[in-house]
């Protein structure tokens, strides 16, 4: 009896407080939503460069990335191009999706993602040509990396236009990190170099990036051919797999608390 | 009182690996003592650099593998899978290329291709041919400087110059590699079967060809098909035979890759002999007897049943064929040996042995469908 009173007083105390506080209610319902605001970002931006890395884990776009990672300006140059039209597409994406019939939402995803595509394209041809003829024709493939269209009508078709560019951000500079890393990874072991040719992305003073890390009588051909690629992205892959399993052995382990019951056996 | 009964293999043959892989190593030999004899001291530096790699990268993946148990890894060690793929790259290798050319095969064999799939029995290509292929592909300069035999060279490539070019990229002397692969008149000599590209390429005639020093048949020892490379074909070839008497190899495979290549070759020969080669020259160049007897027959990579070793000889024997005579390189062994690994368990899903008492379909409805029907019969 004395355990249901105590219960029934904290209960009234708690209802009068809330009764107290019920004037500054909508401040903190403001300040609750930002904190969620603020997880959902986070949340992004750990799902776009680690736990769901367009790269890594979904293997989307492999073609671009595995095609045009045999240097590093390659890689970043390709790198940036899909950055943007995923941040824009994104954006526009999730600004018309009230608008959107859901019968031909692919075909105009697909006009979105086509004109920004050309829109960086005719950019990367006036002012970076050289990285736009040493990329060829996966820069205009770049509307077809399933990365993209992965993502317009994964989040942004259901997502406000803050949330879909932050998440178009998050993915691209993921998909960018991995070229990068890919690039890196073929480039010391191809030429052994490191940012060669960089001033043809970055301008001339870009040329003092140049690292000779060592010198090579004849290249490795395997690693600058797609082969190569092939064989970086599964060791790049199994890495990252290698320090998830870590990871998780490392957290501690929450131990369930189970109920345990006694039983009284009347025959003994 | 119990008896004690057991089902029906009751004579164990006890074949262990590292037996069955000693074996093989024996039957290369005569192979190697031919190359040791045609061109000298470098396969045999090759083959020792390539082991010890390869030894040196197994431990580290078996260590990795199995912390505990320690005398699991040395057997593993020496059960003479990773030496045995060490010396087949290492009797591939030219002999005179760098040596980092065999540490680079060995690890990329032992790490990549058998230990990252599982280690051996799991490894889906030929180690010792992908190594190859791996280095082929990468450094074609270093892995095409094929010297000629040693009786055509000026120079005297004992073991201290061979060992320094190996080494070095130069002989004691200071000639270069190049200048061993040139002859007296300035030419580079190279393999026949390069040779002989290149000059068909030029527009002579295959017997216009065979008129060059490499395929002499006026010099001693010689049988006039490609000088050298024909006494090492053959000794591989004495070796295979061993193996096959010894039922350390299965025969279908090694017949049915040389008929192969010698009807292509014959079809080819009849057409147009101007172009094409004859098919002891196919067979005593190159690769050939080596990647017939030792490479094709690898019992995790081939085919297992006696109709899938069939078939994957004879589209080894064609791809060979096609690829030494259409392709970009001039030998084809390794491509088309990593080409009919990649086929291997297609043919073997579709040429699955029928089992005793049992039709070729699917077990299950045959087996229902059976019963009755011997039943009738009885009756």
């Amino acid at each position: 009896m004395s355990i249901n009173d105590e219960n029934i007083t904290s209960g009234s105390l708690e209802l009068n407080a809330e009764s107290d506080n019920n004037l500054t209610e909508t401040a903190e319902e403001k300040s609750l939503a930002k904190q969620t605001l603020k997880a959902e970002y986070k949340e992004l931006a750990i799902q776009g460069l680690w736990k769901n890395n367009p790269g890594l884990v979904q293997l989307l776009g492999l073609c671009p990335l595995l095609a045009v990672t045999a240097t590093v300006t390659n890689a970043l140059g390709l790198g940036l191009a899909t950055l943007l039209v995923l941040v824009c597409s994104n954006a526009t994406v999730s600004a018309v999706r009230h608008w959107v019939p859901k019968e031909i939402r692919i075909p105009i995803f697909v006009l979105i993602i086509a004109a920004f595509v050309t829109c960086v394209q005719l950019l990367m041809n006036a002012y970076t040509y050289g990285i736009y003829q040493s990329l060829g024709i996966f820069l205009p493939l770049i509307v077809t990396n399933c990365a993209i269209i992965g993502r317009a009508e994964a989040y942004a078709s259901k997502n406000p236009i803050k949330q879909a560019t932050f998440d178009g951000l998050m993915m691209g500079i993921g998909f960018a990190l991995v070229l990068v890393v890919l690039g890196a990874i073929r480039e010391i072991l191809g030429q052994g170099t490191l940012f060669d040719g960089a001033n043809l992305l970055l301008g001339d003073w870009a040329s003092v990036l140049r690292i000779e890390v060592y010198q090579l009588d004849s290249q490795f051909l395997l690693a600058i051919l797609p082969p190569g690629a092939f064989i970086a992205m599964g060791f790049i892959i199994a890495l990252k797999n290698a320090i998830d399993a870590n990871m998780k052995q490392r957290q501690p382990k929450i131990e369930k608390q189970t109920i345990e019951r006694v039983r009284v056996n009347f025959d003994s | 009182m119990a008896y004690w009964i057991a089902s029906s293999p009751h004579n164990h043959n006890q074949a262990e690996t590292s037996a069955l892989m000693r074996l093989v190593i024996y039957a290369l030999l005569p192979g190697i003592f031919a190359q040791w004899y045609f061109f000298g001291w470098g396969n045999i530096i090759h083959i020792s650099l390539a082991v010890t790699t390869a030894l040196l990268c197994e431990f580290i993946t078996l260590s990795l593998r199995s912390k505990s148990n320690k005398a699991n890894i040395r057997k593993q060690l020496f059960d003479g899978s990773a030496i045995l793929t060490a010396i087949l790259l290492g009797i591939c290798l030219p002999a005179i290329a760098p040596w980092w050319i065999s540490v680079i095969g060995a690890a990329f064999a032992i790490l990549v291709v058998k230990q990252l799939y599982g280690g051996l029995g799991h490894n889906p290509f030929n180690p010792a041919m992908a190594a190859y292929v791996m280095l082929l592909i990468s450094f074609p300069i270093q892995m095409t400087s094929w010297q000629p035999t040693l009786s055509l060279i000026n120079i005297d490539l004992d073991f201290a110059n061979t060992f320094s070019t190996v080494f070095s990229g130069f002989t004691l002397d200071g000639y270069s590699v190049e200048q061993l692969r040139t002859s007296i008149d300035g030419f580079t000599m190279a393999t026949p079967l390069d040779t002989l590209k290149t000059n068909l390429g030029l527009g002579f005639t295959v017997f216009e060809t065979m008129q060059n020093n490499i395929f002499s048949s006026s010099l001693p020892l010689s049988l006039g098909f490609s000088l050298g490379w024909e006494w090492v074909n053959i000794a591989f070839l004495a070796g295979g035979l061993v193996l096959i008497a010894k039922k350390a190899i299965a025969w279908q495979t090694p017949i049915s890759f040389l008929l192969s290549l010698f009807v292509c070759s014959f079809v080819a020969y009849t057409i147009s002999p101007d172009s094409s080669a004859s098919t002891l020259f196919h067979w005593l160049t190159g690769g050939c007897m080596l990647g017939a007897f030792f490479i094709l027959t690898d019992p995790v990579t081939g085919a297992t049943s006696v109709k899938g070793r069939l078939i994957i000889g004879a589209l080894a024997g064609l791809l060979v064929y096609l690829i030494r005579t259409f392709g970009g390189y001039p030998d084809g062994v390794a491509f088309a040996v990593l080409l009919c690994n990649m086929a291997a368990p297609l043919v073997d899903q579709y040429t699955r042995p029928r089992t005793y008492g049992h039709n070729i379909d699917s077990a299950e409805a045959s087996i229902l469908k059976e019963k009755p029907n011997k039943q009738g019969e009885v009756e």
